[in-house]
């Protein structure tokens, strides 16, 4: 996705600008006024905090560190204190593997796409192929989304699009067989990329996370170290509930990295902070809009200045 | 989550308990507590700065009755202000008495709009309407082949010109299209998009202000966070909304967004989608909604998630047997077996009120349970019945049908009792928090 790197910090800010205005502003807003550090102001900025849906533990959490380290470093000045609020969020976020190599040695490299309904599965399939084309890398997509009505024809409307093949079978199939049937034509093919795209499912079905174990045991049988990459796909309005999901699509799963997607509207997907923070899973990509090169690799830096500036 | 945030809010109540009067500093804990089950369930924080107000002033000035605890009160003031957020009843659809009614899903991307247009088809055609699905989403690829498989497999008529189409055009067409196919509720599917999209907001309204439906439906997921009040804010601004449909009550999504949605839109919450199948809609219930906000199951949601697999006659039956404590070992294995089919043990018990202080961090293991099962298959109908027959000599012929060991069949047989018991104390009372939520009055 290098090629898609310029514009990409004007472009997210753009995307982000309503989000910007109101979380800045607030934060502006807690300062105005003020010449000390105080409970209230805290308790303010917590809340905005809480409001981008970063849950109340790390926001909690978050406040009691800026308390402790405004204190430490003597700082009084708002912008100085926001500095302090960022640097403290990219601290939080950087840790982790984010970037997408694509590359693998011997062997397709294959990716799993899973997560809840609607979070966007397809779109990413769909926009993925596009970019991993656009890079010359050779590509296949895999339509293990059997289930819901017309998904398979939602998958191959992107092959056509970008022409790319696609294994599919009937809906109704068995996933894991479509699955392995797809590994094994993206090894036979000598493919460089395969992408696989799942059903979505409520994590609590225990049932479908065991299909989706289930697919992941099979790609591993055909190309031994596959998947490459696990991607869970969360919508960016997602509530304090995306925790949950998270937790257990990666006991499920090995799980390798978070897709960010919707940030396009005003949601600020601070569950995914909370993600990172709690379960250290890291994000590696976000979608800030419906066209193919609005779906960006995550930087923390890059994220956290297009959210407050 | 769910355990925990149960046990956070029995605690901060049992702490409130044994003190007579209600004091704004006795209140504080608590108060705290219920702000971060509300947060941790996604109602929007500026709905509970001033929901925490009002339960405040509330309890500051009522009159503590001698015979309650201070904490019951505070449940229950919780309770009955969450639930009139939410509107005393479940509202139903506005059927118009000429025909066509139509019906408008609107929403976010992903919020099961197509599902949901479905689902209500289905709903009304069991009703004995004749409903037109139209497929107005041009712009997901294969959104409108969807909605054409979901009206097959609910056996309803469905229309649309095809992907190259103007929403508006197919909309209009539909109109015809649905006196030719004497249908009486037009249900438009229209494509998901973000209420920041000028272009595609005007497309909404164009279509809304040239149909004029009787019902505008914003669908929205119980799992949305903060950013609800936001999307339905400008949703409700740009097209008069008549009701809500909140979908994905099947996973363990608190569902606070719930109260943001309602207060935001001043619209009901007409139905909740609980499951995958077509016929997963079920009404809006705001005692069981508050109930799920705040961490408190009860006993009927808990059988309504089962009712894919288990009868309600027989839920009905096992909650008579188990307060009467009639309950052998014949409906334990049916009931785990139930269970086990809807997946997660743990979770389930824990929305037994009560429950999940009860057990603690106990947690209950699915293998465990196939060789519960073998014990139990290895027993005779009389044994199960009256587990007391079952003495030495039993218990090793079961044992050894069951390839476990007699310390296996005595621990089964020990658990059992230990659960009847507990099943006995909940149901009747005795024991802590179960017996208070369960008879809280309007609960």
């Amino acid at each position: 996705m290098a090629e898609e790197k310029r514009g990409f910090f004007g472009r997210l800010r753009d995307r982000l600008s309503k989000t910007r205005d109101t979380l800045s502003g607030s934060v502006r807003r807690v300062f105005t006024g003020r010449s000390s550090i105080d409970d209230e102001m805290l308790e303010q900025l917590e809340e905005t905090l809480i409001g981008a849906d970063l849950g109340v533990e790390a926001a909690t959490s978050i406040i009691a560190d800026m308390r402790r380290l405004a204190k430490e470093r003597r700082v009084y000045d708002p912008d100085a204190f926001l500095q302090l609020l960022k640097d403290e969020l990219v601290q939080l976020l950087e840790p982790g593997d984010h970037a997408l190599t694509w590359e693998t040695e011997g062997g397709p490299h294959v990716t799993l796409i899973a997560g809840v309904n609607g979070s966007g599965k397809t779109t990413t399939a769909g926009k993925l192929c596009a970019h991993l084309t656009k890079q010359g890398k050779t590509v296949m997509l895999g339509a293990a989304d059997t289930f819901r009505a017309a998904a398979v024809e939602q998958l191959t409307i992107w092959s056509e699009r970008t022409g790319v093949p696609i294994i599919k079978h009937k809906d109704g199939a068995d996933p894991a067989a479509v699955a392995f049937d797809a590994v094994d034509a993206a090894a036979s093919r000598g493919v460089d990329c395969l992408l696989i795209d799942t059903a979505g499912r409520l994590h609590t079905k225990v049932n479908l996370m065991e299909e989706l174990k289930k697919i992941q045991r099979v790609v591993g049988k055909r190309v031994p170290g596959a998947p490459n990459e696990v991607l869970l796909v969360l919508d960016a309005t997602t509530g304090q509930n995306g925790l949950q999901q998270a937790r257990i699509f990666t006991e499920a799963l090995h799980v390798t990295g978070i897709v960010l997607t919707k940030l396009d509207g005003t949601a600020k997907g601070g569950i995914a902070v909370a993600i990172q923070k709690q379960l250290g899973i890291p994000i590696k990509l976000i979608g800030v809009g419906e066209s193919v090169e609005d779906l960006q690799p995550f930087n923390a830096r890059e994220f956290v200045e297009a959210i407050f500036n | 989550m769910f355990e925990s945030l149960s046990k956070k809010l029995e605690r901060a109540f049992k702490n409130l308990r044994g003190q007579g009067k209600l004091t704004e500093k006795n209140m504080k804990d608590g108060l705290q507590e219920i702000r971060m089950a509300l947060l941790e369930a996604d109602v929007n924080y500026k709905v509970v700065k001033q929901f925490i107000a009002d339960v405040q002033e509330r309890a500051l000035g009522q009159e503590v009755l001698a015979s309650l605890q201070p904490g019951q009160v505070i449940v229950k003031i919780v309770h009955d202000e969450l639930v009139k957020i939410m509107g005393g009843g479940n509202a139903p659809l506005r059927l118009s008495q000429t025909p066509p009614t139509i019906i408008m899903m609107v929403g976010l991307q992903g919020q099961g709009k197509t599902t949901t247009a479905g689902k209500l088809a289905m709903h009304l055609k069991k009703q004995g309407r004749h409903p037109l699905l139209v497929g107005a989403d041009v712009y997901r690829p294969a959104a409108i082949k969807q909605l054409e498989v979901v009206a097959e497999q609910a056996g309803v008529e469905s229309f649309s010109l095809g992907p190259q189409a103007d929403p508006v055009d197919i909309c209009l067409m539909a109109r015809g299209e649905a006196q030719m196919r004497n249908c009486d509720v037009i249900i438009l599917d229209t494509a998901g998009r973000l209420h920041v999209d000028e272009e595609m907001m005007s497309e909404v309204r164009r279509i809304q202000s040239q149909m004029h439906p009787h019902e505008i439906l914003f669908v929205a997921n119980a799992m949305t966070g903060q950013d609800a009040v936001t999307s339905a804010k400008q949703f409700h601004e740009n097209l008069p909304l008549t009701g809500v449909v909140l979908t994905q009550m099947d996973g363990d999504a608190r569902g606070g967004a719930a109260i943001s949605l309602i207060q935001v839109t001043g619209c009901p919450i007409k139905f909740v989608g609980t499951g995958e199948k077509l016929d997963a809609l079920q009404a809006f219930h705001p005692q069981r909604m508050a109930d799920q906000i705040l961490g408190m199951g009860d006993i009927v949601s808990l059988v309504e998630q089962a009712q894919q697999v288990v009868d309600r006659e027989q839920a009905i039956e096992f909650q008579k047997k188990a307060r009467k404590a009639s309950w052998d070992l014949e409906d334990f294995l049916q009931q785990m077996q139930q269970v086990k089919k809807m997946g997660n043990l743990g979770d389930l018990v824990k929305k037994i009120p009560g429950m999940s202080s009860m057990l603690g961090d106990q947690e209950f293991d699915m293998d465990e349970l196939k060789y519960t099962e073998a014990i139990i298959y290895s027993m005779t109908k009389k044994e199960r019945q009256n587990p007391k027959i079952i003495n030495g000599n039993r218990r090793l012929r079961i044992a050894d049908g069951s390839g476990t060991s007699v310390q296996d069949v005595n621990r089964l047989l020990k658990d059992f009792e230990k659960m009847k018991k507990m099943m006995k104390q909940m149901m009747k009372g005795g024991k802590r928090g179960g017996r208070r939520l369960l008879r809280m009055p309007g609960m």
